[in-house]
């Protein structure tokens, strides 16, 4: 076995003919620093969702990558996303959580900013800058894009970055199951109050390629499953809409982008649910029949867990939440997540679904636990100068996915597996990896918009 | 002479419930969770608000809120049970191995006592927890906060009607909260 040397990224540690990925790119602290400059400073990266911001003053501190950032909206109800750092002397100008507020004023020496960021206040602007400071220069530093997609808002620091929705490509419609309403109308979901955030000692992308679809955990949760905490009472979720159902992968080339999903059979609602809780049950069946009428066949795709590359993770059905994974160092991550119900249901539905939300997901969530067990031990147990010498294992169902899968008369872009019978595939990971690796290959934005050559093509 | 009676029945009141306090955390160390269950209402409230860095005045805006936000822990018995069938898997793998846990229990504060403290059949009380976690090899959480209690009388002994629990912290320093507060 060769001897990794210790320097940072180079072609080949992603093998994805062999299917293999070396373990430096998770535990090498030179990688982690490439990854801050070639990743999170150039890919879109979720900030935050509107419903935390409703009024003018409101903001909430994020985070892109490893640093904070301020999302506020300004006077004129304009939507920004901002370095949370003064253009003086770095100090954070905000060190609340969330609040609202006409300036951000630096406790530092006492420059304050609007809230759309222009430098509004300089102390001994007159004597001691004699009026020269050129004002307009010294705002804070706003990001290159940011976007509002049906409430959830994204941002980039790259100026050549394509826009957001390109940047989604044919991944659009999983996430707006996530956005949507549950009854198919848009953009309907508000963020509940409370955002969970906690340390877990691995690397980002254990989170990330978790997310991305990894339907071969079962034994993790095995736990949770004989202690039933479902909807219903009973393992960890509902089942009946998924045994119904074929169980997919989808993955969109050139973005990186990857989730499970379950497509129905035509004509088919998903079997009932919560059948403990009647109100909640008949909100649901109502809003089944609801998104069948408006959205017709499309209403036959089921949500799962995916992963929006490079650090935001969906879950569109129950427990419906995102979560972003902030990386701190190359061994530790900091996940925040939120989670959403339909702004318009039933007060007893919200509490029903907060109710399962908190017991299957995060620190204290009963699922979560022994994924956060694994993933902080797998990174641990990775860093060996032996341990390092060996790649992991992507080869699970290479070669089987395909470009133009249809169930029944609906077609699902994208390369896709049908795990109905075979249960499993790491076709995600593989999409996220090789995504990845072009990040950390290309020099700018023009190599790495991969996709233009060929839908141009394929438009003419 | 009644006001020293009534300084004796506030102070027996205290020992009573401190040592119910003692009990209740010996057993969680002991790992019989099936008798700290016993120790609970089956109207419990079990309540961890997440803490938020907020300014001076906002008091409100500090937590979350019990049973309409997102909170660490907002539940009643039946998950709590379920947590505990959870761990008695033996497959529960964020506790297994076990983690060794040591809860300190401090500044017990009996705030009242209704209808009085001669005959109490509602106690609220107030303390604060040390709770060291230690588990595989090296792996150690330390959690501190304040937790406040109400107590209903059952018989001769307690029950844990509500629990509210106050970490100290902002981010979650642990990765995950496998055990009871």
């Amino acid at each position: 076995m060769a001897m990794n040397d210790k320097r940072g990224y180079r072609s080949g540690l992603v093998d994805l003919r062999a299917g293999e990925v070396s373990r430096e790119i998770f535990v090498n602290e030179h990688i982690y620093a490439e990854e801050q400059e070639r990743i999170f400073a150039r890919a879109w990266l979720h900030v935050g969702h509107e419903s935390q911001i409703p009024r003018p003053g409101d903001y909430f501190v994020s985070s892109m990558g490893e640093e904070s950032v301020i999302l506020c909206r300004d006077r004129t109800d304009k939507i920004h996303v901002f370095l949370n750092s003064c253009r003086h002397r770095g100090m954070k100008v905000c060190r609340y959580d969330q609040g609202s507020t006409p300036v951000f004023t630096c406790p530092y020496h006492g420059w304050s900013y609007g809230t759309d960021g222009r430098l509004v206040g300089v102390p001994y602007f007159r004597e001691a800058y004699h009026s020269r400071l050129d004002k307009e220069k010294w705002g804070l530093v706003e990001v290159a894009q940011m976007h509002n997609y049906k409430g959830s808002i994204w941002a980039t620091w790259d100026a050549a970055a394509p826009g957001f929705t390109e940047y989604l490509g044919d991944f659009t419609r999983y996430l707006d199951l996530q956005l949507d309403g549950w009854d198919g109308r848009e953009g309907q979901a508000e963020v509940l109050g409370g955002i969970q955030k906690w340390l877990v000692p691995c690397n980002w992308k254990f989170p990330a390629e978790n997310f991305s679809g990894d339907t071969y955990h079962n034994i993790s949760h095995r736990s949770v499953d004989l202690a039933g905490i479902g909807p219903s009472g009973a393992g960890r979720r509902d089942m009946g809409e998924r045994d119904v159902s074929r169980k997919l992968h989808v993955c969109i080339p050139d973005r990186g982008h990857q989730t499970i999903h379950y497509v129905l059979p035509a004509g088919q609602l998903p079997p009932p649910a919560y059948q403990n809780a009647p109100i909640v049950a008949e909100y649901f069946r109502h809003c089944e029949e609801e998104k069948r009428r408006r959205r017709g066949e499309e209403a036959r795709l089921v949500g799962a867990p995916g992963e929006i590359f490079p650090n935001t993770a969906l879950l569109s059905r129950q427990p419906r939440t995102m979560a972003v994974w902030h990386p701190r160092s190359a061994h530790q991550t900091e996940c925040w997540r939120w989670f959403f119900v339909d702004r318009e249901a039933p007060t007893e539905v919200k509490h029903f679904l907060r109710d399962y939300y908190i017991r299957y997901s995060g620190p204290a969530g009963m699922t979560e636990q022994d994924d956060m067990e694994n993933w902080n031990y797998a990174h641990a147990a990775s860093r060996g100068t032996i341990a390092r010498r060996y790649p992991y294992n992507y080869d699970q169902g290479s070669g089987t996915a395909v470009t133009d899968y249809e169930y029944q008369g609906l077609r699902v872009p994208g390369e896709v597996i049908d795990l109905t019978e075979t249960q499993s595939s790491e076709q995600p990971m593989r999409n996220f990896y090789r995504r990845w690796a072009e990040f950390m290959e290309a020099d700018d934005w023009s190599r790495l918009a991969t996709w233009r050559g060929s839908e141009r093509k394929a438009a003419e | 002479m009644a006001e020293r009676e009534a300084r004796i029945d506030r102070l027996l009141l205290s020992q009573e419930i401190a040592d119910f306090l003692y009990r209740e955390a010996e057993l969680l160390d002991e790992r019989r969770y099936r008798e700290w269950l016993d120790l609970l209402a089956d109207d419990v409230r079990y309540w961890m608000p997440i803490r938020r860095n907020v300014k001076l005045g906002d008091d409100e805006g500090e937590f979350t809120r019990a049973q309409s936000d997102i909170n660490w822990f907002d539940e009643g018995k039946d998950t709590l049970s379920r947590r505990v069938k959870q761990i008695e898997t033996g497959i529960h793998w964020a506790e297994e191995p076990r983690s060794r846990l040591s809860h300190l229990v401090t500044n017990v504060q009996v705030q009242g006592a209704e209808p009085s403290f001669a005959a109490p059949q509602e106690v609220s009380v107030t303390s604060r927890f040390l709770i060291y976690r230690n588990r595989v090899e090296t792996e150690t959480d330390i959690l501190v906060g304040r937790r406040e209690d109400q107590l209903r009388r059952n018989g001769a002994g307690w029950l844990l009607a509500r629990r509210k629990i106050i970490l100290d912290q902002n981010v979650l320093l642990s990765k995950n909260l496998t055990f009871f507060i």
